[in-house]
């Protein structure tokens, strides 16, 4: 028996396989393109690798759970990724999640419980989908993105909170002569000021995301500005998906001793 | 299996629909008849503008804000909204304006459809009270150039903490200054005594409608914000006639014998909901169903008790009017505005509030100086806000809001 959760999200489409320890079986990231039905499969099937057929219980997370038409039940990505975090970091903290298209700040107490949410207001401002956008502005692959940012010697400050005038701007900054890896510097700078003004901190920070797993330069430069404890679970970019899949063990045990009453 | 298929029972619709759709039906008839062959002299009024007075002097009175409602809630507002932004009036102000301006422009309304009535009766004079927005008397403007009517109105105090006598006689002087136009205008002199009788008239309105909200602080409530943004509709248009209190009394009825049989709005009623904030017109059926399906009840709003005028008093017409219009929700200040929810708190004993940030409403988007969060600690219950608006539906991202309002009740389920 495993456990699987899905987190099928604007952007990507991750699966986490759990054993009844949690320990992570298999894992799968990949585009969640346009039919989700399809690309949560194929990433289920990708995960399981060599695990062989065998029963399982699955919850979907993220903004097409309810496409995933092998989950048995649904959760919403802030559940989800509360649900992981406080599975590795179990005290009160607060979770800033850098998503595709969602910021996600959550605050949870001593027991796991939420005590607030936020997510990013209409904007897309300062998720995944603006890096992104900037990897194509500047033709630099977005893997390429953290260790330009590492070479920064002057960071160059971005001012809008619009993504496209803040291409024009980079474009400017360009033609003014600053160095590409002190623009890409300010754009993750960017991020992490739309990600902070949601809300306040607390003493312990977890960083979860697409984002900060390809870019763990960004975390270093939270650390540096909030001067908080700023924590990240393994493969952040899974949260949702691992949250998802502890969902699913959570909800099979409550089954079995249901079914022994 | 056995829980699934209970979440997904439809909710017993209310009986007195019929008879709502017939007020509202009578209202925009008598109004079109009166338009085309002059038989009365037509008021356009802001929805809480001094409707008593001009109904006690013989006006019929039309409400574009419930003109606005409507095209919001057929959805023809976001497309309608760009013709006023052309003449120049900002996406970023009153999407009721820019939608109802719109309209007029591209002479299209949602009467057309539901009562095959071509346009909006055309006014005689417009009549704005400032106590919504300064929007309204912006709005009233633009038709009293366009028609060439006068356009007078009563300008409000607003960020009131404890009402003073000199609030009250400043409003009560600036009704009293309205006559003289009126007058003019409906070619009849000032009757105190058919003002006194349209006053008392409106009391009843008022406590009627109270009457009916307030049945929903029974578990389970017999009925929803939904329903209530709906039934409303005599409350703001019909206020201070007797057709509308005899609806509320049908209502009413209905609505106490739904809480003695136990039949409630949302089927198997588990979270009690506050709505803070405009309604978001164009989605009130998928935010319906959605908290339906989540067995979640919004129980009470703001919004729809602000059309609960408790001090007109028919012995002191001009006095008590600007006592109920100056005792808003929407004109109080943040310490009067955190204390009355909290009496709806303790009234309607609900878990959570939905705070709606309209994107053009600022005066009834109050989360915006930090009151969810307050209220939150005060009250010890989580505080949720959605971005959307009014009627400007491209402010409003669907899938975001569904999210974030099923991340809430995941978040009620575990406290």
């Amino acid at each position: 028996m495993y456990f699987v959760g899905v987190d099928v999200g604007a952007s990507r489409t991750k699966v986490a396989i759990l054993d009844g320890e949690a320990n992570l079986l298999g894992f799968d990231v990949r585009r969640s393109g346009t039919d989700f039905q399809k690309s949560s499969r194929e990433a289920f099937e990708a995960a399981k690798g060599s695990l062989g057929q065998s029963d399982f219980s699955c919850v979907s997370t993220g903004y097409g759970r309810k496409n995933v038409d092998f989950a048995g039940e649904s959760k919403t990505e802030i559940a989800c990724h509360a649900k992981a975090c406080f599975h590795f970091f179990p005290y009160p903290i607060t979770i800033i999640d850098i998503g595709g298209q969602d910021n996600k700040v959550i605050k949870l107490d001593e027991k796991g419980r939420r005590i607030s949410f936020k997510m990013n207001r209409k904007c897309a401002a300062g998720t995944g989908a603006f890096l992104e956008e900037m990897s194509l502005r500047l033709n630099i692959p977005l893997e390429e993105m953290d260790q330009m940012a590492r070479r920064s010697t002057s960071m160059v400050e971005l001012g809008s909170y619009c993504t496209v005038f803040t291409a024009t701007e980079v474009l400017e900054k360009i033609r003014q002569g600053k160095k590409v890896e002190d623009i890409i510097k300010g754009l993750f700078l960017s991020v992490i000021k739309r990600a902070l003004e949601m809300d306040s901190l607390t003493d312990k920070v977890v960083m979860t995301g697409g984002v900060v797993e390809h870019n763990p330069y960004m975390v270093e430069m939270i650390r540096e500005i909030t001067q908080k404890e700023v924590l990240v679970p393994p493969h952040p970019q899974l949260a949702g998906a691992f949250g998802a899949a502890l969902f699913a063990m959570e909800i099979h045990r409550q089954q079995i001793k249901g079914d022994q009453k | 299996m056995e829980e699934k298929k209970k979440t997904e029972q439809k909710p017993q619709p209310l009986q007195s629909t019929q008879m709502l759709k017939k007020v509202m039906a009578d209202h925009f008839y008598e109004l079109d008849e009166a338009s085309k062959t002059g038989s009365r002299k037509i008021a356009w009024c802001t929805s809480v503008g001094p409707a008593e007075l001009l109904r006690g002097m013989g006006f019929l009175v039309y409400f574009p804000e419930n003109h606005g409602a409507m095209l919001g809630a057929s959805r023809m507002a976001t497309e309608l909204i760009p013709y006023a932004n052309q003449l120049g009036y900002s996406p970023d102000i009153c999407s009721y304006l820019t939608s109802d301006i719109g309209s007029y422009l591209a002479k299209r309304t949602p009467l057309q459809k539901t009562y095959n009535i071509q346009s909006v009766p055309k006014p005689d004079v417009l009549v704005f009270n400032t106590n919504q927005c300064r929007d309204v008397k912006d709005w009233f403007s633009f038709y009293g150039r366009e028609f060439n009517v006068p356009v007078i109105g009563v300008y409000t105090h607003r960020s009131i903490g404890k009402i003073e006598n000199y609030h009250l006689q400043d409003v009560a002087e600036q009704f009293k200054a309205l006559i003289p136009t009126l007058e003019e205008v409906s070619g009849q002199r000032f009757d105190m005594d058919r003002f006194k009788e349209v006053v008392g008239l409106s009391r009843r309105t008022s406590e009627l409608w109270r009457a009916c909200l307030e049945t929903a602080a029974h578990k389970p409530s017999p009925w929803t914000f939904f329903d209530a943004t709906i039934h409303m509709g005599p409350a703001v248009v019909a206020r201070g006639t007797k057709e509308a209190n005899e609806y509320y009394e049908v209502l009413l009825k209905e609505l106490k014998e739904r809480t003695e049989q136990g039949i409630s709005g949302v089927p198997n009623e588990r979270f009690r909901v506050y709505w803070e904030g405009m309604p978001i017109w164009g989605k009130l059926r998928s935010l319906s169903d959605l908290f339906s399906s989540l067995n979640t009840c919004i129980v009470a709003s703001t919004y729809c008790n602000s059309w609960i005028f408790d001090q007109l008093d028919p012995d002191r017409p001009f006095e008590s009017m600007a006592l109920a219009y100056t005792e808003l929700f929407i004109v109080r200040d943040e310490e009067y505005k955190e204390d009355y929810i909290k009496r709806m708190f303790e009234f309607f004993k609900f878990q959570g509030i939905i705070f709606h940030d309209a994107k053009t409403c600022p005066n009834n988007s109050n989360n915006r100086y930090g009151m969810p969060e307050r209220l939150s600690k005060r009250l010890n219950i989580p505080c949720l806000v959605i971005n959307g608006d009014l009627n400007d539906l491209r402010c409003f991202s669907e899938e975001q809001a569904k999210t974030n309002i099923e991340a809430f009740i995941e978040q009620l389920e575990e406290s």
